[in-house]
């Protein structure tokens, strides 16, 4: 081959993996452009107060408030952390401090495979199990803020464990053994020295966790109940931002479909919001 | 490879799905095809009444899908289908389509069926579903929180529910939503204290229906008009129906087609006439 025609050939494949990258900007793009175009006018139509702060939703007698359902996905999503964040973080220390090369070779592709479980098979575990056991022994439908956050907490685990993992090994040999060489024993060296070095990963870890368990649908459906009403307690059926999309988005004509939207542009800013808070917590560590 | 292979699988398949409308393709595969989309409630009846009709009818095919009354009536409208399916009554704006009547059916309200209560006034329903009555104690039975479960709003057969039995009233806040008469059916079949609504020719064994106003929900009951929690299926064209379409409707209306609906427990309009 000839030079030219070597350079030819790079030149072309540099063009097609940059055109690669900036494809998956278009599709952020356009998903942007068409979620705005279609949920946008209805805050015009109806209001963004009688939308955002609007306490009853039923969108064919033209009222449109999803505040009950912000407040629970809001109530699921640290349900979900309450229960997720200690059991990863500690299957993560675990992972980083004590366990053995053998361990690891065995936890970490059992924790990889937890992540690739569809989640319509996390719902059905929790509609087979977990929910006749709440209904059986603690009272209630069985359909509650407890089951989804019990399932949901569950689904995070991966994504919690994996970047606090991550934020753990990052830490320098050189503090533990500094540590251990002042006299501290092995918790004493992780707790003191090795959490607090590694904190901002962590914490950056569970707020993509909650951007999961905000974002979850299918399960979510499958165990929350769905009723419209804040709940107030933890055996309350609740609906999710997400779950109210997926409900009705077969049936809904007109403004219901647009209030759909809306649901939607309200649940991209929170995720906007969650991403942009994890990547700035994980930025400053990376400055440190 | 193989991801090529499925590459030019699905390419095939979009095609073929995608000319399966014009005619070009009908005469090469010498077949007459009938759309039909919407209501989830009509959907499993439609599909039964199709395959008896493709084997009757060796040239026609018929597809069948669901995703709700409203979209049957907005897909009919722009004539993606040539038949939308409706269980529930249109609205003014969307009186502009042709309706058929294809059979009634009534709503049942069922509980498990380890429920001792067997019968309830239909106010009783109407409380129930409004949040006034929240405990089965008030209806005569243990002391315990009535799961009610209710559908979601714009499905068909949540509207005929308001229509028929809610009236003025709203549904309660605090009610279970599920999404399908099947959700509907497996909340009830496993929860002793829940009580939903869904299609009379949904239920099996699994719920028990109750009597309204000490009727009990049957076909004899709907025909002879004492069950008042009834709702036509209706089959939905643009301006009066043609060519294909008007063979399978016939068929549906027919004896044949009739009976069909008849076994399935919904109740004929040619003998309810």
């Amino acid at each position: 081959m000839s030079p030219s025609k070597a350079v030819l050939k790079e030149r072309i494949i540099k063009q097609i993996l940059t055109a690669c990258a900036f494809s998956s900007l278009l599709f952020l793009f356009l998903i942007f452009a068409f979620i705005l175009v279609e949920g946008l006018p209805l805050f015009y139509k109806v209001g963004v107060k009688n939308i955002v702060f609007g306490m009853k939703w039923a969108p064919t007698k033209g009222l449109f408030g999803i505040f009950p359902m912000i407040v629970s996905s809001f109530l699921v999503t640290f349900g979900a952390l309450f229960i997720g964040a200690p059991l990863g973080l500690g299957c993560a220390i675990y992972l980083a401090e004590y366990a053995g090369r053998q361990q690891k070779l065995f936890l970490k592709p059992a924790l990889e495979l937890l992540a690739g479980i569809p989640s319509v098979v996390y719902g059905f575990l929790g509609v087979i199990y977990i929910v006749p056991f709440i209904r059986q022994f603690i009272g209630g439908s069985g359909f509650s803020l407890l089951a989804t956050s019990i399932v949901l907490g569950i689904m995070i685990l991966p994504t919690i464990i994996s970047i606090s993992y991550d934020a753990l090994t990052s830490v320098p040999r050189s503090y533990r053994e500094g540590a251990l060489a002042m006299g501290s024993t092995q918790w004493q060296s992780t707790s003191r020295v090795v959490i607090p070095a590694a904190k901002s990963g962590i914490l950056a870890s569970c707020i993509l966790g909650m951007g999961r368990a905000v974002g979850e649908t299918m399960a979510v459906i499958m165990v929350a109940g769905n009723a419209l009403k804040i709940p107030t307690d933890m055996l309350d059926p609740l609906r999710t931002l997400t779950s109210n999309i997926a409900l009705e988005l077969s049936y809904a004509s007109g403004d219901h479909r647009m209030g759909l939207f809306s649901t939607g542009v309200v649940l991209l800013s929170i995720i906007m919001v969650l991403n942009y808070l994890a990547n700035f917590v994980i930025r400053r560590t990376v400055i440190k | 490879m193989s991801i090529c292979r499925a590459l030019l699988l699905t390419v095939m398949v979009l095609g073929a799905i995608g000319c399966g409308g014009d005619s070009t393709s009908k005469a090469i595969y010498n077949k007459h095809i009938v759309n039909i989309a919407g209501s989830t409630s009509v959907m499993p009846f439609t599909e039964k009444l199709a395959e008896h009709f493709m084997v009757e009818q060796p040239t026609f095919r018929v597809n069948v899908q669901s995703g709700g009354s409203t979209a049957g009536i907005q897909a009919c409208m722009n004539k993606t289908v040539d038949i939308g399916m409706s269980s529930r009554e249109l609205k003014p704006d969307e009186k502009t389509l042709q309706e058929i009547t294809i059979c009634l059916d009534g709503i049942a309200i069922v509980v498990h069926p380890d429920n001792p209560v067997t019968s309830l006034k239909l106010s009783q329903v109407r409380d129930i579903f409004s949040g006034k009555i929240k405990n089965w104690k008030e209806l005569g039975w243990l002391d315990r929180r009535i799961d009610a479960v209710t559908r979601e709003e714009g499905s068909g057969t949540r509207g005929a529910f308001e229509e028929l039995v809610m009236h003025k009233d709203f549904i309660d806040d605090g009610i279970m939503v599920q999404d399908s008469n099947g959700s509907v059916k497996e909340v009830v079949a496993t929860d002793p204290y829940a009580v939903g609504y869904l299609s009379l020719g949904m239920v099996d064994t699994r719920v028990s229906a109750v009597n309204i106003d000490d009727v009990k929900p049957t076909a004899d009951a709907i025909k002879k008009k004492q069950y008042k929690i009834v709702r036509p299926f209706l089959y939905l064209t643009m301006g009066t129906p043609t060519g294909d379409a008007t063979t399978f409707i016939n068929y549906v209306l027919s004896k044949d087609g009739q009976l069909i609906l008849k076994k399935e427990g919904l109740i004929p309009v040619n003998e309810s006439k």
